[in-house]
């Protein structure tokens, strides 16, 4: 206990970067929220979320959000377990393999995207080349949440493939050996302890798409409104900081409160910590 | 321990507090040499600039952005502290309204005389008595077609943007007054109207023309245009002569119902703090080499009349770039709107993307 | 079976390389475009590669980018992991609190804590190249906090305990027994701060001030009149650079490797 306190001094010059650089500008913000033009006390800007048109692209986002992470996950986690799994030296390699891709500037790649999605694209080009129907994907909201997808996939491969990395071989092992078939070691013992990594995943890809807007603004065509393209608008073209820092605030609430959802199921002692 | 830390970190932040924003203060004395200045992306001849550095001994910050709201945001933010800025029409006229405008001094500029008095008349529009702009390019705003999916009837009146035949081939432009001056147009009315009826009727028909609209875009309407994945555009002549360039089966055209003429011009905003490089920004932007050498990156109209004598007939005579008279006729400035239907219009177009 | 399983396993992990790695065929093959525009090919040419060099502008905000992301990810390195361990060494409350208040910078909108630094920065400094690091040491340092705090935790306390015990100082126990272990967390931290750092757009977008630019504000503006194909050529540049570095770290990481295993 007594080297406890001693260490704990590290932290230090990192509590007062917080206090600096993350909670004195939130109050910022706060205060822009709870404010009208003329610095007057106001709620009103925290009301405005309950317009329709809020409303309708907050539900939008959640919707583009929870399916970004559903695919993200499903795609992921063969990903994690299959690299674990590889018999290989190199594995390291590998896993950065899925980081590289971020070294190519992410509007570049995103803008790469509409090459390949747009009517006269590359898909349309291959698909119409082996005599299949064409598709029109761009500019809608499937090319979006396909957007997110391809830029957040690895931010759900990474924590998964280091939580199974953490599971020692020797658990495997003995759940083999007392009998159990592959499907049940992986349901009663590989995927529970891969749970703080599939949560972190999770935390990690719905969070950035609920917000996201330069992937709906370059892959939407402007015809996909989410509540992270309204704030961004409110605090640009619109000029309306207020309102766009009380919806900011309310998209904080509702971050949290997914959060606190999500730790409910996660029950472990690391509860709070992403990643 | 934890009264102590927390107290300390309290201690400390009184501290660190003032230290920071005392060296701030001290950081924010420029010397006089320098320039700050903001324009659209893309609207300078780099070689341009260099130049100028090189001629004056001016170094220049040059700052770009993407749309006007970007640049008033930017401007409006007050974090810096520009000297001289190129922005469009309504624009001006809106921070002008708000006195955010130094005059600018006309006689220390040599090369004024080079621009061409019917856009400084235009001009007055924003700038009356024109005291405070210097008119830099101009343009309309057009549909740009590909000639071998539509024919040029159908894009002699605005209609076209309905056609059913096309759905997912026409790309809207992606700029809110430019969309609603298109309905506003097609109705009659006027493109600045602040009839809330008028702009409810507007509202309505390009909701009803979402349906149709391949996308709304402002910056890739004209690689979208190149590659053919739309048959016909809303979007603004230089980005139309852009595409020309690029693919001969586009051709651009300003409907018969008229459009938009917009006139980007410089001046200079109350954070100047070096008024005299910025009259020699600006005089030097007006200057024959510079203003050629602009033009012939930019390819939008310029107002500057000694670049006529440097093209050949051939671009003089291309109306996409230069727009005729009779266009022009049909084609309005846009005025700035009043707080009242500047908030209504947001609102109806955040609808309309949301719709 | 375990073929047949082998034989999924591999094809799956090539389709998801190809999804990763489709857009950057792209911008590879764009790279050697004779054509300013993206979406037509204008046969191939080497020029933008020979352009590069002499093209100013890429090249300053080349140098912004690489100046700005080196230092504040080194930084939010060192600040990332002395937190990590003073964290770790914290009664549970106070740690809470701090994680907490780290994870706020992960959880807001970008746009969210781009805007409210540029409000912090404009009230007590001036906005440059120096605010744009101090944003990104912001968003950046809980990742690396995050690398390093789960190999703090998944290792026990007694070898350090042994190793005070028996006589070791703090810093030489620290430097024997925490520090290999958390290396690895250190490094992944700090090579996320720097892929976080050289991807983010928005929080530089709106801290920067006059005259600076990175290659992501820069490529923004460009949006507007369509890109310098320099610029794919330069991204094909970076990435090889970055495949090679990963290439030669891991063959030599194999050999060093090989002589614990055996």
């Amino acid at each position: 206990m007594n080297n406890k306190m001693r260490t704990s001094f590290l932290a230090w010059p990192y509590a007062l970067w917080v206090l600096i650089c993350t909670i004195f500008p939130l109050f910022y913000i706060l205060g822009y929220a709870i404010t009208n033009d003329a610095g007057k006390l106001t709620f009103a800007n925290l009301i405005v979320i309950a317009d329709p048109v809020h409303l309708k692209s907050l539900w939008l986002s959640v919707q583009v959000a929870f399916i970004t992470t559903v695919i993200c996950l499903v795609m992921a986690y063969p990903v994690a377990l299959i690299l674990h799994n590889l018999k290989i030296r190199n594995k390291s390699f590998i896993v950065f393999l899925f980081i590289l891709p971020m070294w190519m500037n992410f509007m570049l790649r995103i803008l790469a995207w509409q090459n390949i999605l747009s009517n006269n694209g590359i898909l349309n080009n291959i698909l119409s080349a082996v005599g299949l129907p064409t598709v029109h994907i761009l500019y809608t909201k499937y090319a979006v949440i396909l957007g997110m997808v391809y830029d957040f996939l690895p931010y759900m491969i990474l924590p998964i493939y280091n939580a199974l990395s953490k599971i020692s071989d020797d658990v495997i092992e003995a759940a083999s050996d007392l009998g159990a078939n592959w499907w049940t070691t992986f349901t009663k013992v590989t995927l529970p302890l891969s749970k703080d990594g599939i949560i972190s995943g999770i935390i990690m890809v719905f969070v950035p798409s609920l917000s996201s807007f330069v992937v709906s603004n370059l892959l939407g065509g402007g015809k996909v409104l989410l509540i992270g393209n309204v704030i961004e608008q409110e605090f640009t073209s619109a000029r309306d900081w207020n309102t766009g820092s009380g919806l900011s605030i309310i998209l904080m609430v509702f971050v949290l409160l997914s959060m606190g959802i999500m730790n409910k199921v996660d029950d472990s002692e690391n509860g709070g910590m992403l990643l | 321990m934890k009264k102590k830390l927390i107290s300390l970190i309290c201690c400390l932040t009184l501290v660190i507090l003032p230290a920071a924003s005392f060296t701030g203060c001290k950081s924010d004395a420029q010397s006089d040499d320098t320039l700050i200045v903001l324009n659209y992306g893309k609207y300078i001849e780099a070689d341009v600039l260099k130049q100028f550095e090189k001629d004056t001994g001016i170094k220049v910050k040059y700052e770009e952005y993407e749309s006007v709201e970007d640049m008033y945001a930017k401007y409006k933010a007050g974090s810096i502290n520009y000297d001289v800025i190129c922005t469009s029409d309504y624009m001006i006229e809106t921070l002008r309204n708000e006195g955010e405008l130094i005059p600018i001094d006309y006689n220390s500029l040599e090369y004024y005389k080079n621009i061409d008095p019917e856009i400084i008349e235009a001009s007055e529009a924003f700038d009356p008595n024109h005291k405070y702009t210097v008119p830099y390019f101009f343009g309309t705003v057009g549909i740009l077609y590909n000639t071998k999916m539509v024919d040029e009837e159908t894009v002699s009146s605005w209609n076209c943007l309905w056609d059913e035949n096309y759905k997912n081939r026409v790309v809207m432009i992606n700029s809110q007054r430019d969309a609603f001056m298109v309905p506003l147009k097609m109705k009659g009315y006027d493109i600045n109207t602040r009839d809330k009826n008028e702009l409810d009727e507007a509202f309505d028909m390009l909701c009803s023309q979402k349906g149709v609209a391949y996308a709304y875009l402002m910056d890739e309407t004209y690689e979208c245009m190149i590659s053919e994945d739309a048959a016909m555009a809303v979007c603004y002549s230089g980005e139309a002569a852009m595409g020309m360039e690029y693919n001969e089966n586009l051709a651009y055209t300003v409907p018969k119902e008229g459009g938009n003429l917009w006139i980007d011009s410089w001046f200079v905003p109350r954070t100047c703090k070096h008024y005299d490089a910025a009259m020699k920004w600006i005089d030097y932007m007006c200057q024959e080499d510079a203003a050629t050498q602009n033009f012939e990156y930019v390819w939008y109209a310029t107002p500057n009349l000694t670049v006529a004598q440097n093209e050949d007939e051939e671009t003089l005579a291309d109306e996409t770039v230069f727009p005729t008279k009779e266009t022009l006729e049909r084609c309005d400035l846009f005025k700035a709107y009043d707080d009242e239907t500047l908030d209504y219009t947001s609102e109806l177009w955040k609808k309309l993307k949301a719709y | 079976m375990t073929r047949l399983k082998k034989c999924t396993s591999r094809l799956y992990l090539g389709f998801i390389f190809l999804f990763l790695y489709a857009p950057i065929l792209v911008l590879i093959v764009l790279s050697f475009n004779n054509s300013m525009s993206r979406t037509v090919w204008g046969g191939f040419t080497l020029q933008w590669y020979a352009n590069l060099p002499t093209n100013d502008t890429i090249m300053t905000a080349l140098g912004t980018t690489l100046r700005i992301t080196l230092s504040s990810s080194i930084l939010a390195t060192i600040l990332g992991t002395s937190a990590a361990i003073g964290i770790h060494r914290m009664k549970k409350r106070h740690a809470a609190i701090m994680l907490g208040a780290t994870n706020i910078p992960l959880l807001n909108a970008d746009i969210v804590t781009g805007i409210s630094l540029m409000l912090l920065f404009t009230r007590f400094t001036s906005l440059g190249e120096f605010s744009v690091i101090l944003a990104h040491i912001a968003f950046s340092v809980p990742y690396v906090i995050f690398n390093v705090l789960p190999r703090l935790q998944s290792m026990s306390d007694v070898c350090y305990e042994a190793a005070l015990d028996l006589g070791a100082t703090p810093v030489y126990a620290f430097y024997k027994v925490i520090w290999p272990e958390i290396v690895p967390g250190v490094l992944s931290g700090f090579l996320m701060a720097l892929t976080m750092s050289l991807d983010d757009f928005t929080i530089t977008y709106f801290t920067k001030g006059a005259g600076v630019n990175t290659l992501s504000t820069m490529l923004y503006t460009e949006l507007r009149k369509g890109i310098q194909p320099e610029l794919y050529a330069l991204s094909t540049l970076l990435f090889l650079v970055a495949f090679a570095m990963l290439f030669i770290i891991n063959y030599k990481g194999n050999d060093s490797k090989k002589e614990v295993t055996n």
